[in-house]
């Protein structure tokens, strides 16, 4: 189910998804039911701060601390990413 | 044996991501289109826990970040909770290949502790009867539907794996509800492919052209009504395709087997291709035998393949497909997989297909060979 996201969405791995890193080719990988994502540093940085806990809004405004970029556009990227991890069902809206 | 230590680093060729674990061949059901070679690896030839053991954590080293555990039935070997904790000790992902008609409920909830990731268990039919008719297991889909309620009560993600054939090609809306009524995350739609027990099944399982569009068209009408609810996956029947299919997204490029004796093979079929040298993890590394045997570098790459090939927009797509359909369809396992249209052999595959798909004929259930047999 595609919900909308707010800035108090909050946001968290389904079972079965996983996110390590990947030693052997570099880079970070997201590991669900038969198929692999692999994450560039941005979707990364996004990524990390997903902890079941954190709303869309205090992400943007951590990632908004560490780099030196808009605010705004710092949002729609992450909720851009957001969806399209829903969209793919390895990124869940806590209830 | 020592573990070998993963000193080769090839430019050329990339790490595999997944592993494919065949524990066993032993299984409950006798599905007439098992993806086990004809010639069934017995229980005596295992090879053991510490063996596995040993597999998975060189399989860490080397790359590998899933961990595929099939069979057969996985559940046949003793040892499956411990593979598990194995894999997870290795930060693998574990993915419990199952028939579900044999692990108890203590036994999964052991499975799960142990830090099983997915479930992937398979149906032969929507129904109590073509369940029966095609597994040869009596009583076989209450059991699946009990065990995916166990699987779910855990909170494990599950996927249905059906392999779809022309006694059960009806049931594609049934096998969409059923998914949904057990609620599982996904559901794969394969259609049967044509090695081991499938090819000596053909002419029973091929289905009929008609079929197989009502069928695709009853799975695309799904997928755009269940988006973001069920995620369905669709196998085409490539006998009925124009283009081949990216077999194992190319040979030697992402994925290693490993059979139940411990041979490191590029995919569940290689071994039907005559003269292909493999390895085996009781004398190799893992590492070694991905990189530097005999069978692994026999298709790498293309460069191998026909002119027609060479200068295909798809090349790099489906790397000319598949190398067991070459050979068992033109006696060369470099030409082109015959499933392209622009294969000398295109028409031969379609008139094939064709007269397969008139024939009726009785499932040859997958059984070990009547000599010797264990248990």
């Amino acid at each position: 189910m595609n919900q909308a996201l707010n800035d108090n969405t909050v946001m968290r791995l389904p079972r079965g998804v996983r996110m390590r890193h990947d030693a052997a080719r570099g880079g970070w990988v997201l590991l669900a039911p038969e198929r692999i994502f692999q994450l560039d540093a941005i979707a990364h940085a996004v990524m990390t701060n997903v902890d079941g806990k954190q709303s869309v809004a205090q992400i943007v405004d951590a990632l908004a601390a560490d780099f030196d970029a808009e605010r705004g556009q710092i949002r729609r990227d992450v909720l851009a990413l957001f969806h399209a991890l829903i969209d793919r069902g390895v990124l869940e809206v806590t209830t | 044996m020592s573990e070998t230590a993963l000193t080769h680093t090839d430019t050329t060729v990339a790490p595999p991501m997944g592993m494919l674990a065949e524990l066993t061949h032993r299984c409950p059901l006798q599905c007439p289109y098992c993806s086990n070679p004809v010639e069934l690896e017995r229980r005596s030839d295992e090879l053991d826990t510490a063996a596995w053991q040993r597999v998975l954590r060189e399989a860490s080293r080397l790359g590998v970040l899933q961990v595929h555990l099939s069979g057969g039935e996985p559940a046949a070997r003793p040892d499956l909770v411990e593979l598990v904790e194995t894999c997870a000790h290795e930060g693998l992902y574990s993915n419990l290949i199952t028939a579900g008609v044999s692990i108890t409920p203590e036994r999964l909830a052991a499975l799960d502790a142990a830090g099983l990731d997915h479930v992937q268990l398979s149906f032969q039919g929507a129904s109590d009867e073509v369940t029966e008719h095609v597994s040869g297991m009596r009583g076989a889909f209450e059991k699946k539907c009990a065990f995916a309620g166990e699987v779910k009560a855990l909170g494990l993600p599950l996927t249905l794996n059906v392999v779809i054939h022309r006694a059960n090609i009806h049931q594609i809306d049934e096998f969409i509800d059923l998914a949904l009524a057990l609620g599982a995350e996904r559901l794969e739609l394969a259609h049967a492919q044509y090695y081991g027990w499938a090819l000596h099944n053909r002419s029973a399982l091929m289905p009929r052209r008609a079929d197989v569009m009502t069928a695709l068209r009853a799975v695309e009408a799904a997928q755009a009504r269940l988006k973001g609810r069920l995620a369905i996956d669709s196998v085409v029947p490539d006998y009925y395709a124009h283009g081949p299919k990216p077999c194992m997204n190319g040979w030697g490029r992402q994925t290693i087997n490993i059979t139940p004796s411990g041979l490191g093979l590029p995919c569940h079929a290689a071994q039907t291709i005559p003269g292909l040298e493999f390895w085996n993890v009781r004398e190799r590394g893992l590492a070694d035998i991905w990189y530097h045997s005999p069978a692994f570098n026999a298709f790498r790459g293309t460069d191998f393949l026909p002119d027609t090939c060479q200068s295909c927009d798809r090349r790099d797509i489906d790397h000319g497909g598949c190398r067991c359909q070459a050979l068992m369809m033109t006696g060369d396992a470099r030409q082109m997989d015959p499933i392209c249209q622009y294969s000398p052999w295109h028409d031969e595959v379609q008139t094939l297909t064709l007269e397969e798909a008139g024939r009726d004929e009785p499932f040859a259930y997958r059984r070990f060979a009547r000599t010797a047999r264990q248990a």
